[in-house]
């Protein structure tokens, strides 16, 4: 400086010497939130991390399959048949409409059967033993977290044939089974061993005889709820768990050409779409309450009614003789409970089926001490884990939403914590991460993309074939589905903190870094604690925090 | 299944980089090699939007030219903020004078180049609506008439900010400044006064004027790249929000730079030889009380004793604006632009008729607004 004339000459940049970060009273902190999408999966998967992945396209598939394995093993199952309430609550529903995050994850599921990617166990064996029961969703989950912990994995099947309730509760229209098969297969063939035909009788004395360590007992629940109806020896009754399983026999079940289903849930509706497609004229759900307090998912009531499928609402059925059943109406009364009317109707039927909901088998648990039973369903700790050591439960068999997904986040659960039981540690839930509700986002910066809605097979095959009825997204608008997604609460690289500082005081790393999430640094040299990366964050991924002064 | 065309990339051009674009389609403030022409160990206050739109102005000319470039400063927080003795901000050759001469030692530069040859080094002058608008305007406007091979750039702020915000002729109506106090009928800043320096700009029929905000990184650097596609005189003016001035909080500075622009009170278009070429649409309309309230400048406008007349003639000043220049409707800028990133399908109703029918709502409750006061 002294070989220049004062105060004229300044050296370029040499502002450098003037740390500005001395005026900050508050910093800006990168943070990741918890999307809402992924704080509603049952399942517990990073949805936000997966479509990020999937955003690239191309290569960027098989890279969100892989990180959608770390959770769900069955991605092209949960893509048809989850009740998806990561889209309710999907922040984007308050943009425009939520993400179609189950169809983007169905088309990530078919693309790894189609390219037959498969997941590599990398832990070193643990020499430690672990048996299921049954092969459902919960037991299929469970069997593939464990191997891919390193453990020896066996499934006790009673059934002749895996899947459980995804094979034996939902309709093919609804789940193809070649789909099922594959992904199934794909777990099996991680070094899982099947017994089929196994039925758990004594668990303590399998557990003995297969030297096991832990067990995890999913043998869901498959009997059907009766409810006393005064029949006529005539009459035909069946149960909807026994219609759906027929289905996957030779002899499918004779049901008549007009077909009764009682009940509101989704099974009623699944059995009453199945009837129509056996060749019912007329399929009817009696339900004793209304519309709006059936416990079947909306889309699946408006499915069966695009196909043909007639509810009667405000009804219970009082007698069933052969041919016809006698109805009573009912009316809510202040607290919304049906009651009855006296006012009686006669409704022709060649069969009635009870779609009343379904109880455990849990006669493998007798004997097995400190277990406990509470309203037909064992009760588990935080961790999964029933009174008895070691011994672990979940699916429809423990207290929780009966739904595929839960179950499969069950046995992701169980297979960690049985995990962390065998090593001998002790369960600690995984801290939670703020929520990164809507107010935390600056929605200016998503380019406008209404949803893309999966098409549906013609309706005039819908009724008469069991063709899947929701078809896939392809290769590109599964891509512009995916960039549909917020990213809500974690960084995706949109370089906006970059950009926006008036200090310079955010450092990009390198192209490379910032490829990866996070690849921004705050030069606290120079921050002078604005706060407009924070307010400029599309996806709510900074904070500003007190400095301590 | 209706026909979907593939042309969504997540945040489009609204943000700064977007890694799902080619790395040539970024911005140049996405580049890790940026040239940082105003560096980091300014002075400039929190949140400063002049600091922000000198560095996103400097940065793209300095793209544009190879970094053969030279910047003549006007007076001003600009100049004080990046140049305390003995530091210097600066990341490119500048001077600076005086308050007024600022184009005209711009035009010195020019001539000294052209002089010896050397037509590749390029010059802008930039200074505050202060000194471009009053104390510099005489310079600026001989700069324009005689079609200097200069690109003047004005960082409006809207007032005099550096000597304690006293009123410009930049200064909107209504607004509080240290010399227009918010009392009497006309509180705050008078109507009916003021310069559109952009207009006046394009009266001289220069090559190239264009409006820009710190809240529309891309359209500002497709401006200032446009701009150096050009010989001689050309005009930029950013509107760059002053969280000290305006009273407004030092995150909000970009916020309200997009709420300038999407209530139509600062309109964003450029013009090629005296014509407009081009205005960037509104994308959300709001009434200007979204704008307004975030500003403590405005503070008197509001609450129990507010002036809701007032605040109705800022509406009919946006209004016309959006008349005057066509801000509603569809953009029909060139591919790569932010409101192509959609790619919506055809038959599908898009944004802009949306728009056009929230405008209406959103007129309609703002006068609602306004009786009920």
């Amino acid at each position: 400086m002294s070989d220049k004339p004062f105060a004229i000459t300044l050296d370029p940049g040499s502002s450098l010497a003037n740390k500005t970060g001395s005026w900050r009273t508050e910093r800006a902190v990168y943070v990741e939130r918890q999307p809402p999408c992924n704080h509603a999966c049952p399942a517990g998967e990073n949805i936000q991390a997966w479509l990020y992945e999937a955003e690239s396209g191309e290569g960027g598939y098989a890279r969100a399959w892989r990180k959608l394995m770390e959770d769900n093993p069955f991605p092209a199952v949960m893509g048809r048949v989850c009740y998806h309430p990561c889209e309710t609550s999907c922040n984007r529903g308050q943009l425009d409409e939520a993400v179609g995050i189950n169809s983007v994850e169905g088309f990530l599921g078919d693309e790894a059967i189609r390219q037959g990617w498969t997941v590599d166990v990398t832990r070193e064996p643990s020499g430690k033993r672990v048996l299921i029961a049954g092969a459902g969703p919960s037991g299929l989950s469970a069997a593939y977290h464990l191997r891919r912990l390193g453990h020896d994995v066996t499934i006790h099947e009673a059934g002749p044939i895996v899947g459980g309730m995804m094979r034996f509760g939902i309709p093919k229209y609804r789940l193809p089974r070649d789909v099922l098969d594959a992904e199934a297969q794909r777990i099996l063939d991680m070094g899982v061993t099947l017994e089929l035909n196994h039925k758990v009788t004594n668990l303590l004395e399998s557990m003995q005889e297969g030297r096991f360590d832990a067990a995890f007992l999913a043998v869901g629940a498959h009997i059907g709820k009766r409810a006393y109806i005064p029949a006529g020896e005539a009459a035909r009754i069946l149960d909807a768990v026994s219609v759906l399983r027929g289905m996957e026999g030779e002899e499918k079940p004779m049901l008549g050409r007009r077909v009764v289903v009682y009940g509101g849930g989704n099974t009623a509706m699944d059995v009453a779409r199945t009837a129509k497609r056996l060749g019912a004229t007329e399929a009817i759900v009696v339900y004793r309450r209304t519309r709006e307090r059936m416990p079947a998912h909306e889309f699946e009531v408006e499915e069966a009614e695009e196909e043909g499928v007639m509810m009667k609402w405000l009804s219970t059925i009082k007698q069933a003789d052969e041919g016809k059943l006698v109805l009573e109406k009912m009316e809510l009364d202040e607290s919304g409970f049906p009651q009855p009317t006296g006012e009686l109707e006669e409704l022709e039927a060649d069969s009635l089926v009870l779609a009343l909901g379904q109880e455990a088998d849990l006669s493998l648990l007798d004997g097995v001490p400190g277990l406990e039973v509470e309203d037909g369903v064992v009760k588990v700790g935080p961790n999964l884990m029933t009174g008895h050591a070691g011994i672990f439960a979940g699916g429809d068999m423990v207290p929780a939403e009966r739904t595929v997904t839960v179950g499969i986040g069950h046995g992701k659960k169980a297979a960690g914590c049985i995990d962390v039981w065998l090593l001998g540690e002790e369960y600690e839930p995984p801290p939670e991460h703020e929520l990164a509700s809507y107010d935390k986002l600056n929605p200016w910066y998503y380019a406008d993309a209404p949803r893309t809605h999966r098409p549906q097979l013609e309706l005039a095959r819908r009724s008469s074939t069991f063709e899947e009825v929701r078809h896939s997204l392809d290769q590109s608008n599964a891509l512009y589905e995916a960039r549909r997604c917020l990213s809500c609460g974690n960084c995706f690289s949109c370089d906006n903190c970059y950009g926006v500082c008036p200090d310079n005081a955010v450092l990009k790393l390198s192209d490379a870094a910032a490829a990866n999430v996070n690849g921004y640094e705050i030069d606290l040299d120079f921050c002078k604690g604005c706060g407009m990366c924070v307010s400029e964050c599309p996806s709510g991924a900074i904070k500003m925090v007190p400095e301590e002064i | 299944m209706p026909y979907q065309e593939l042309k969504m990339y997540q945040t489009g051009t609204f943000v700064v980089g977007n890694r799902l674009l080619d790395p040539d389609q970024r911005s140049v403030q996405a580049r890790v090699d940026r040239s940082n022409a105003l560096t980091s160990g300014h002075r400039a206050c929190q949140g400063c939007g002049e600091a922000l739109g000198a560095r996103y102005v400097l940065d793209t000319a300095m793209s544009a030219t190879g970094n053969q470039l030279i910047a003549a400063n006007a007076t001003g927080c600009l100049e004080v903020f990046s140049t305390p003795y003995p530091e210097s901000s600066w990341g490119l050759p500048w001077i600076h004078s005086l308050f007024g001469n600022a184009p005209a030692v711009a035009t010195g530069v020019a001539a000294a180049l052209r002089a010896k040859g050397r037509d590749e080094v390029r010059v802008i002058g930039q200074g505050g609506d202060g000194g471009t608008l009053d104390i510099g305007f005489a310079c600026l406007s001989g700069l324009f008439e005689r079609n200097d091979d200069v690109l003047f750039v004005c960082y409006d702020n809207e007032a005099y900010m550096n000597t304690g915000v006293q009123r410009s002729g930049a200064t909107p109506p209504a607004a509080r400044t240290a010399t227009t106090k918010p009392v009497g009928d006309e509180p705050g800043n008078v109507f009916g006064q003021g310069k559109n320096a952009p207009l006046i700009a394009m009266a001289h029929e220069i090559p190239y004027v264009a409006t820009a905000t710190v809240s529309e990184l891309r359209d500002l650097e497709a401006k200032v790249e446009r701009a150096m596609e050009f010989r001689g005189a050309r005009y930029l003016h950013v509107f760059v929000p002053c969280p000290l001035g305006w009273g407004s909080a030092s995150r909000d500075t970009i916020r309200i730079a997009r709420l300038a622009k999407e209530t139509g009170l600062f309109p964003v278009f450029e013009a090629e030889n005296g014509e407009v070429v081009s205005v960037s649409k509104i994308r959300r309309p709001v009434p200007v009380e979204d704008y307004l309230k975030l500003q403590r400048r405005y503070a008197h406008l509001f609450g129990d004793n507010g002036r809701p007349d007032v605040i109705a003639r800022l509406q009919e000043i946006a209004d016309r604006n959006i008349r005057r220049f066509g801000l509603l409707g569809k953009d029909e800028g060139p591919p790569g632009e932010a409101t192509d990133a959609a790619g919506l399908p055809p038959g599908q109703q898009g944004p802009v008729e949306a728009a056009d029918r929230e405008t209406n709502l959103m007129r309609l409750l703002a006068e609602t607004h306004h009786g009920a006061q």
